[in-house]
């Protein structure tokens, strides 16, 4: 009896395996191709990236990130030129003014959902952050044209510009009053990277070891005291990597600055008055671009927004990947 | 620089503790005195609830989430159940060990010890230097780290940082030190220079060492406390079977479940 | 030595600070709270509001006065006839710079009830969006096989990490990619460019999908317990075969849920569109051609100057709005069932 039934149960696998046993190559074959897809993506942003802008590249040279004249019509008092200054101040300065206001914040917030929060609304509190990330940005967009800019231009922008007019040029502007400018929109990208950095901040937190805290306990210190001088520092290059990741997100925010900068493509002299940033300037010009330099300036632009981001973010998983010994990355982050 | 040891003196009076974590009773109610300037030991097998007990003197219990304990426990005739003391302030005159050595990361030796003075305000350089250098003599370190103090605390083996755990409780100069097992992770050369140094803490301070390694409890204590799991009625607890002094314990025990643990019968 | 003495001199300063720290944090949080419930709580009231049966079944018609559309013989609410090409042949330049926006019977053209609807832009959303998903599964199930399935090599290293570039890349610059691969790459039969279209919406779509389903894919697949592979093992299976009957089928949810959010991330995309697929008044179907797109409504109707097209910017954004909550909310519930089984 046992011998008939062992028979039959070789025989099972014994075919199973024999109709199978050229698949694993195969199958390793085919997922690695898929694989080397992912990396081909990448690689194709930055090839066509960088051999689309050769045109700009080779006529200005590094000259472009420093040169303030974005003059892409040709006339006979000005020539074609192009210079990068006014993205590049543009993009840097709102998006330290959202770092600036989101940065404390989300710390914050990552704090109290990973310390301080009642187990029960901890899940609750933490969906609804992240469905702030969710939000598509051109949503933003529309909320923040229609409804934040004129209540930013009513009880921030115009109250702002006339006590600072003699004070502080940068704070006052003759054109405050069409709601647009890097300080109205970096006030919008700080929402937006709000749920990037309390995340990641509440990730890092959460791993510390509760042994940290309990030497802090025992040597009588109040909650805030555990949480500050030994939570905090432990997790201290994560909070740094999740701060990085969200400027990261601020520096190529496209649709949201759009709307709200105003597309005035030179450098502002003041926060309230119509300015541009880099992803904005691609994004209303390259469609329209008057000529192959032009379109190759645009190109240069996207290069130099992808290469930084790529670096932010490289160096960001690093720090995140040091406190937590170990690679970090959800499909959400 | 040393100071002479200068005995505390502080008694724990137990009275009736009860432990719980949520609804369900972790000990049965716990009485015994805790004698000033001995050290006194806790011994029993995993779960009969000694660790819990511990955490009980110095109000760490009620730090893990849904856990709290009835009863008094005195100190020096303080109740620091009393409804209106601040555990954080508990904790500073009873100081604890834990069973992993930590050091506090991000910080150098120095800091790790200095951390408790300056949590109390102190940040005048050289108070600082000088009760630091006092808290590493009395932890027997100050000869292998005077000069690296600005290492970082993770740098030290670790019984090492067992004896930095130490100097950093002294330092805040509390009345009673809490050991939960403090050798377990431990070598046994570490462990020999630890149970030296209970010894000589046990001049200045109260000692209470909770320890699953009898002979270590024969060794360095004077009174020890035996605790067993009790499942009468069906949910396992933690229940004082017997309180005395140690030699007494270790020879001729009151209680039979004693007498089953000490020789190993049981356990 | 009273312990309830404060002995330590700072002690009121020390329960002060953190008293008020653990207070700001509080109020940080709720920082966060206060802008999602006003943009959702906006866009729910006035979007909502918008909606209307012709919201959603008709497609763009210019914004018109009651007597424009008795001057051209039109019936109220009815269709009217115009140039997709130019919509605002009938309006008086004034209209436009809002300087002169009454026309001859005095009614305000700025005053004018939204009219027509976005069925063009969900058409088209619901095809270059579903277009990228089908050329992103393959693509990312696999990768994300492949990194589960063999993990640890340096291969698995660079993919994970060109997942996290491609997520964290601006969207834009993905448009720009795809707008110089297709829209400005030259038909070599016939010289033109191939121009916008919904195909090359839909492949810049793709770069932002992949990480996402390829993540996803992976996370869900570490978590099959190796029992359940050991097991199909141990009858005779090889590894591909063990792997597609056994432990993909086990994950099925979990890979699910990535495409679902990768549909939902690429459906909210505008940046990319904006230089692929360009927009379209009218009710388009093929893929070979510039074609609407709700995110692309939403922005430019935001961006006109007529009060009724920018109600029906908040009704395309009260679509969009809510295909996302919806995913999100799923995949929320779908996930914690599935961590709570384990």
């Amino acid at each position: 009896m046992a011998n008939v039934q062992a028979q039959t149960t070789t025989s099972f696998r014994e075919r199973l395996a024999q109709r199978t046993q050229h698949g694993d190559g195969i199958f390793w074959a085919v997922t690695l191709f898929f694989a080397l897809v992912v990396i081909a993506l990448v690689v194709a942003i930055g090839w066509v990236t960088w051999s689309d802008s050769a045109l700009a590249r080779e006529r200005f040279g590094l000259g472009f990130f420093t040169s303030t004249e974005w003059n892409p019509v040709e006339t006979e008092v000005s020539p074609e030129s192009f210079g990068a200054m006014p993205a590049i101040v543009g993009t840097l300065v709102s998006s330290i003014i959202a770092l600036l206001l989101a940065g404390p914040i989300a710390i914050g917030i990552g704090i109290f959902l990973a310390e301080l929060c009642p187990p029960s609304l901890r899940m609750p509190l933490s969906f609804m952050v992240e469905l702030l990330a969710a939000i598509p940005s051109v949503i933003y967009g529309v909320w923040g044209v229609m409804v934040f800019a004129p209540f930013f231009t009513q009880y921030i922008g115009v109250p702002l510009s006339s006590s600072m007019r003699d004070v502080i040029p940068w704070l006052t502007s003759a054109q405050v009053a069409s709601g647009r400018g890097l300080l109205v929109a970096g006030i919008i990208l700080a929402i937006m990277i709000l749920p990037t950095i309390a995340a990641i901040t509440r990730d890092v937190l959460t791993l510390v070891p509760n042994t940290q805290r309990e030497v802090m306990l025992a040597l009588g210190a109040t909650k805030w005291e555990v949480i500050w001088l030994s939570v905090v520092p432990y997790a201290r290059a994560g909070i740094v990597g999740g701060v990085m990741l969200g400027l990261g997100r601020a520096l190529g925010e496209t649709m949201a600055a759009t709307m709200l900068v105003g597309n005035r493509s030179q450098v502002p002299g003041s926060l309230l008055e119509p300015a541009t940033t880099a992803a904005s300037l691609v994004a209303s010009e390259l469609t329209n671009a008057q000529s192959l330099l032009h379109e190759s300036a645009l190109v240069l632009i996207a290069l130099a927004l992808f290469a930084i981001t790529l670096l932010l973010n490289l160096i960001a998983r690093m720090l995140i990947w040091f406190v937590n010994r170990g690679p970090v990355g959800s499909a959400r982050a | 620089m040393t100071i002479a040891p200068i005995p505390t003196q502080a008694t724990i009076e137990i009275r009736n503790l009860k432990p719980y974590y949520g609804k369900r009773l972790a000990v049965r109610p716990v009485n015994m005195t805790i004698e000033p300037n001995k050290i006194t030991a806790i011994i029993g097998p995993s779960g009969c609830g000694k660790s819990t007990v511990l955490r009980c003197l110095n109000r760490m219990h009620e730090t893990i989430l849904g856990a709290r304990a009835e009863g008094q426990v005195l100190l020096n005739d303080e109740n620091i159940y009393a409804p209106d003391v601040d555990p954080m302030l508990v904790r500073r005159k009873i100081g604890m060990v834990f069973q992993q050595p930590i050091a506090l990361r991000t910080r150098s030796i120095f800091e790790n010890i200095a951390i408790g003075l300056r949590l109390a305000g102190i940040n005048n350089k050289h108070v600082l230097a000088e009760r630091v250098e006092a808290s590493l003599r009395a932890a027997v370190l100050w000869d292998e780290v005077k000069d690296k103090l600005n290492q970082a605390g993770t740098a030290l083996s670790g019984g090492q940082q067992q004896r930095l755990s130490i100097a950093r409780t002294i330092a805040v100069a509390p009345e009673v030190i809490l050991f939960d097992e403090p050798c377990s992770a431990l070598d046994p050369i570490s462990t020999l220079k630890i149970e030296e140094l209970l010894l000589e803490l046990r001049k200045q301070y109260t000692i209470v060492i909770v320890t699953h390694n009898m002979q270590q409890a024969a060794r360095i204590s004077d009174n020890t406390a035996v605790f067993m799991v009790d499942t009468d009625d069906g949910v396992p607890t933690g229940v004082l079977v017997e309180y005395n002094q140690t030699a007494k314990i270790f020879t001729q025990p009151d209680d039979p479940r004693t007498e089953d643990y000490v020789s190993g019968r049981v356990g | 030595m009273s312990l309830k003495s404060s002995r330590i001199p700072n002690y009121q300063r020390r329960k002060a600070t953190d008293a008020i720290m653990r207070g700001l944090v509080l109020l940080a949080t709720a920082c966060a709270i206060v802008p999602l419930v006003l943009i959702i709580g906006y866009v729910v009231v006035i979007g909502g509001g918008a909606l209307s049966w012709e919201f959603f079944t008709d497609v763009y018609q210019p914004p018109m006065t009651a007597t424009t559309m008795d001057m051209i013989g039109a019936a109220p609410g009815g269709d009217v006839p115009f140039d997709p090409n130019d919509p605002f042949a009938h309006l008086n330049p004034g209209a436009l710079t809002g300087a002169d926006p009454v026309d001859e019977k005095g009614a305000d053209i700025l005053e004018a009830p939204a009219r027509g609807g976005v069925f063009h832009a969900i058409v088209g959303t619901l095809l270059v969006t579903s277009l990228a998903v089908l050329i992103a599964m393959p693509i990312g199930i696999l990768a994300g096989v492949f990194l589960s399935e063999f993990p640890g090599n340096s291969v698995a290293t660079v993919v994970r990490f060109a997942c996290d570039v491609l997520s964290g890349a601006p969207s834009i610059v993905v448009g720009v990619v795809a707008y110089i691969l297709i829209v400005n790459a030259r038909n070599p039969d016939t010289g033109q460019p191939y121009g916008f279209s919904g195909i090359a919406g839909a492949i810049a779509l793709t770069f932002l999908m992949v990480p996402t389903i390829t993540r996803t894919t992976e996370e869900v697949l570490k978590l099959v317990p190796e029992a359940t592979r050991e097991a199909a093992l141990a009858m005779g299976a090889t590894t591909w075969y063990s792997t597609f009957t056994v432990v993909i089928p086990t994950a099925l949810s979990g890979i699910v849920t990535g495409i679902m959010l990768a549909f939902a991330r690429g459906a909210g995309e505008t940046a990319p569109l904006i230089m692929t697929v360009l927009g379209s008044n009218v009710l388009v179907t093929s893929l070979l051609q510039p074609i609407a797109a709700l995110p692309l409504v939403t922005y430019r109707y935001t961006e006109s100057p007529f009060p009724s097209e920018n109600t029906l910017a908040w009704g395309s954004a009260f679509v969009l709005m809510m295909l996302v909550l919806a995913v999100n909310i799923l995949v929320r519930i779908a996930t914690r069932n599935r961590l709570r089984l384990q």
